[in-house]
């Protein structure tokens, strides 16, 4: 008896052991490519770094401002494109998940969010590129309000299916009308769990590159003209990396770092609005 | 009956190819307070739910038959005006969790998109919670959100929110049976005091709260009204079997 006490205990421990060191395996590496994106990203940054475009080769300095902005209006364009559909697609997910449309919707949002990047890129490419002959930060935007959308949709969905029925039912017996139930009952009680989502779609796509290889295509100066080509982050680093400049890498590892900030400080605005919108049922 | 508000007429009620209501001819007296009895799935609930319209909300539900309320068919009219007049007050506390004691209140107006000054929603939301008897407990934190009250005290908002559409009819759906003794008193002798100005139409799984409350009392049994009667009557001269059994705890 003690002894199968102890081989129990033992199995016990090798199970904790293995499932700690696992653990570690997966998680330093990680801290360790953040620590060495930060190493190596932070001596690059200074005033002149976000304030400054691009220099010609073998100039020193040189900074990200026009891929900065060029990001931040593509992210915002994509998001303005895909809260809209996003939401309402997650709303009529949540209201009728029995029918044939919802069965057939949900299995393309779900392969929606398997397909490669890059092949996204591709089809709005022969969608929006090629018929206007110009490459374009708006294509761009497109290209990545598709790739948004899956996160909206599901994070919508899923937050709506939790708002308790008996709410629903306490407007309508009032006699509010049903979209006014669903626009001022139902979606404020979920807000925290969409805007969550929004978040994450945005981060998701903050460090996207192949899609904007066809479609924003880059830009080296500063343009806010989002028919034309623009500059961005995630491009920018791709074109600073392939150089064999020294000077070129210095700067891409100064824009890696932004990139991964931003995400970071997305991540931790989710974690945020958790708390401050989370309604308590 | 004299002073009837709401009539039935052959009214059946199904959920896809189950007939949960049927050939209901009944009607409910004004300003009384009527109790639906029955034991669980005799269709008490879909009963009142057909009243004002909310079971039709149901996938696969139908229902055939005319239901009166003043004279007037409400299965012609616009449902969602209809519910105006039809307060319905559920099994478990739901006031908006969004909203404050306030705002709760007043919901009905603000959401329907009703315009009214400041004063005459102080006027609404001071009426509504004296008349839910709440006033006193909450005059003082109008403004915190409704989900930090206790669970009859919710149960109060949530009467009070239908009061201050001044519905003709006011529905509860067994509204006491999550809540403890207290505030089930509390809750019953509210209701009392609401017969003077509204119809109220219960429904109850509790045969002393029936017989304490209700003026009139109906008993279902299998979707069909068994037996229909002042209560006075029902509880002590029983003219149905099944009633009788009902009541004296014999089954249910």
């Amino acid at each position: 008896m003690k002894e199968r006490l102890r081989y129990r205990n033992a199995r016990n421990l090798v199970f904790k052991f293995f499932v700690i060191v696992f653990t570690l395996i997966s998680v330093v590496p990680l801290v360790l490519l953040i620590l060495y994106i930060f190493k190596q990203g932070i001596s690059v940054i200074n005033w002149n770094f976000f304030t400054s475009l691009p220099k010609p080769v073998g100039e020193i300095g040189g900074g990200i401002f026009n891929a900065l902005v060029g990001s931040l209006l593509i992210i915002l364009v994509a998001t303005m494109m895909a809260v809209p559909f996003g939401v309402t697609t997650g709303m009529y997910f949540s209201e009728n998940s029995r029918n044939w449309v919802y069965k057939l919707a949900h299995l393309s949002v779900d392969v929606l969010q398997g397909i490669p990047s890059i092949v996204i890129g591709i089809i709005i490419y022969l969608w929006l590129v090629k018929p206007f002959g110009k490459f374009s930060a708006f294509s761009g935007s497109v290209a990545l309000s598709f790739m948004m959308l899956p996160s909206i949709i599901k994070s919508t969905e899923e937050t709506l299916k939790l708002v308790p029925h008996a709410l629903k039912e306490a407007s309508l017996s009032l006699g509010v009308p049903y979209y006014k139930t669903m626009l001022r009952v139902v979606m404020p009680a979920g807000i925290s769990g969409i805007l969550n989502g929004v978040i994450l779609g945005v981060a998701r796509v903050a460090g996207e590159t192949a899609p904007l290889l066809f479609t924003a295509f880059g830009n080296p100066f500063l343009s806010l003209n989002i028919f034309k080509p623009m500059a961005s982050l995630p491009l920018i680093i791709f074109n600073y990396a392939i150089s064999p400049y020294d000077e070129w890498h210095r700067l891409a590892w100064g824009a890696s770092f932004i990139l991964v900030s931003m995400v970071l400080i997305l991540n931790i605005l989710t974690k945020l609005t958790e708390k401050r919108w989370k309604v308590q049922f | 009956m004299e002073g009837t508000i709401l009539k039935t007429e052959d009214f059946n009620a199904w959920f896809g190819s189950t007939q949960v209501l049927k050939n209901l001819n009944i009607s409910i007296a004004k300003h009384k307070i009527t109790a639906i009895m029955g034991p669980s799935g005799c269709g008490k609930s879909t009963f009142i739910r057909c009243i004002n319209r909310m079971h039709e909300l149901n996938q696969n539900a139908t229902t055939t038959g005319k239901i009166y309320l003043d004279g007037q068919n409400i299965y012609e009219q616009n449902p969602t005006i209809l519910r105006r007049h039809i307060g319905m007050v559920f099994q478990n506390p739901n006031p908006f969790n969004t909203m404050s004691i306030y705002q709760n209140v007043i919901a009905g107006y603000t959401l329907n998109g009703y315009k009214l000054n400041r004063a005459e929603r102080d006027v609404v939301v001071e009426e509504s919670l004296e008349n839910a008897a709440l006033w006193d407990e909450v005059k003082d934190n109008l403004h915190k959100k409704g989900t930090f009250l206790s669970g009859g005290q919710q149960q109060r908002l949530c009467i009070a929110r239908s009061l201050a559409m001044k519905p003709e009819i006011l529905l509860l759906d067994e509204p006491t049976s999550a809540l403890d003794p207290i505030s089930t008193a509390k809750i019953e002798e509210l209701l009392f005091g609401l017969k003077q100005s509204y119809t109220i139409i219960i429904v109850t799984h509790n045969i002393q709260q029936a017989a304490r409350i209700s003026d009139f009392s109906a008993f279902f049994y299998l979707g069909e009204v068994s037996e229909w009667d002042e209560t006075k009557t029902i509880f002590t001269n029983p003219k149905n079997i099944q009633t009788q059994n009902y009541i004296t705890g014999r089954f249910g």
